[in-house]
């Protein structure tokens, strides 16, 4: 315990030799290497508080990276980390804030004794463990931006749009897989239910690929649409993809399927008895 | 004492409106009750109402597949009305299309429906 307590004090000696030069150093340095992409004003803020709360920890007698004594510490780099994964810059510019550290300390090594090189090794061993903390904080943030993203695509992708009292479309734009269709269903039925349309409209104009795996979804979500007393009708089938249907043999069975999102309207309005006549008075 | 689902007639229809979680025995009866009020009434169309339903298995599936195809043989044709999205979803993954069976989304317009389809064969 004395000898953690002696590592510590050395260490914090180490750290005191200068204490402003070594900051002000470091912060030269972190900021050479993200190359003027953050404002000189907020490094500084952000290094000083670090530097001190290392300093902190270190006079509380931490020297585990993971210790109750760098709690602080550790809520500041993650803060940082997260920071840096929002503006854009890479794990190694992150990483970098920490690891600048050890280079800034190594003119102490020169002319030291053995016991500062000792407390810097040890100390070194201490700034590994933050900096490898900081690239898990910062993939971590990065991961949870990503899960973000990809959710609110699945939110925007899907839009229901009523086209007409008693007839709603679902233009569907991008590759179906499992999730968006299991999407798409569920906001295809609940709209027929909020809106009380007997008639709805699946396009598919925006949809690159159809195999077979995309057309079961399809099937299931207009089975599910005739269970609870709805008519779908499939447009927008371009040509390439009318020749793949055919040709992986896929049946739609008595679904409507129509070329244009045009003509599904006119159909859905004839069966929802909407009658359109043209001003000239003739019917179209 | 098991629960029994009633059944009520609007003029030649009978309105079935299932409000009680649905087991085995429950359902039986049903069946039973519906075949004899069809005949008994000279019901022309049954509708089933499933609203307040939120679960259902296949059984229950059965159970409306099976209704309508007695119903037909009475001579009385089935609707289905107010399916839930989430249970739509779980019959079609569980492979129940009940291909035999009208539905229509609310009970207004399964009645209108039923009123179509009985001016057509009159």
């Amino acid at each position: 315990m004395v000898a953690k307590q002696d590592g510590s004090a050395r260490l914090l000696k180490l750290l005191s030799t200068g204490e402003q030069d070594l900051a002000a150093q470091w912060i030269t340095q972190v900021s050479a290497g993200l190359a003027g992409r953050i404002s000189r004003a907020e490094l500084d803020r952000e290094l000083n508080e670090l530097f001190t709360a290392l300093v902190e920890a270190l006079r509380a007698g931490g020297q585990d990276a993971h210790g109750e004594e760098l709690s602080e510490l550790r809520a500041l780099l993650t803060e940082l980390s997260r920071n840096r994964a929002r503006q854009g810059f890479t794990p190694s510019e992150t990483a970098l804030s920490v690891f600048a550290l050890k280079h800034v300390l190594e003119p102490v090594l020169e002319g030291g004794t053995k016991d500062d090189v000792l407390a810097y090794l040890r100390l070194s061993r201490l700034l590994d463990d933050l900096g490898l903390f900081t690239i898990e904080t910062y993939t971590r943030a990065r991961e949870e931006i990503i899960a973000a993203q990809a959710d609110q695509l699945l939110e925007l992708s899907t839009p229901v749009v009523k086209l007409w009292d008693g007839v709603i479309a679902v233009p569907l734009v991008g590759t179906l897989d499992s999730a968006r269709t299991q999407v798409v269903m569920e906001k295809l039925l609940q709209a027929l239910v909020d809106t009380g349309s007997e008639q709805a409209i699946i396009d598919i104009t925006g949809v690159p690929a159809v195999d077979t795996q995309v057309a079961q979804h399809l099937l299931k979500t207009i089975v599910a649409a005739r269970l609870m007393g709805a008519e779908c009708t499939v447009s927008g089938i371009r040509p390439q993809i009318a020749q793949t249907i055919v040709a992986l043999g896929i049946e739609f069975g008595d679904i409507v399927t129509k070329a244009s999102l045009a003509d599904a309207l006119q159909l859905a309005l004839k069966k929802a008895g909407v009658e359109m006549i043209s001003p000239a008075g003739g019917r179209r | 004492m098991t629960e029994r689902v009633p059944i009520l007639r609007i003029g030649e229809v009978l309105l079935v409106s299932i409000q009680v979680d649905l087991d085995d025995q429950t359902v039986m009866n049903l069946q039973e009750d519906l075949a004899e009020q069809i005949v008994a009434r000279s019901a022309r169309g049954v509708v089933i109402d499933i609203t307040a339903v939120e679960i259902v298995d296949s059984f229950v599936g059965r159970m409306l597949a099976t209704i309508a195809a007695i119903s037909r043989m009475l001579d009385a044709e089935t609707v289905v009305v107010g399916m839930r999205p989430a249970v739509a979803i779980t019959l079609v993954e569980l492979g129940l299309s009940l291909g035999g069976v009208r539905t229509a989304l609310d009970l207004e317009k399964g009645l209108a429906l039923l009123g179509r389809s009985n001016a057509g064969r009159a």
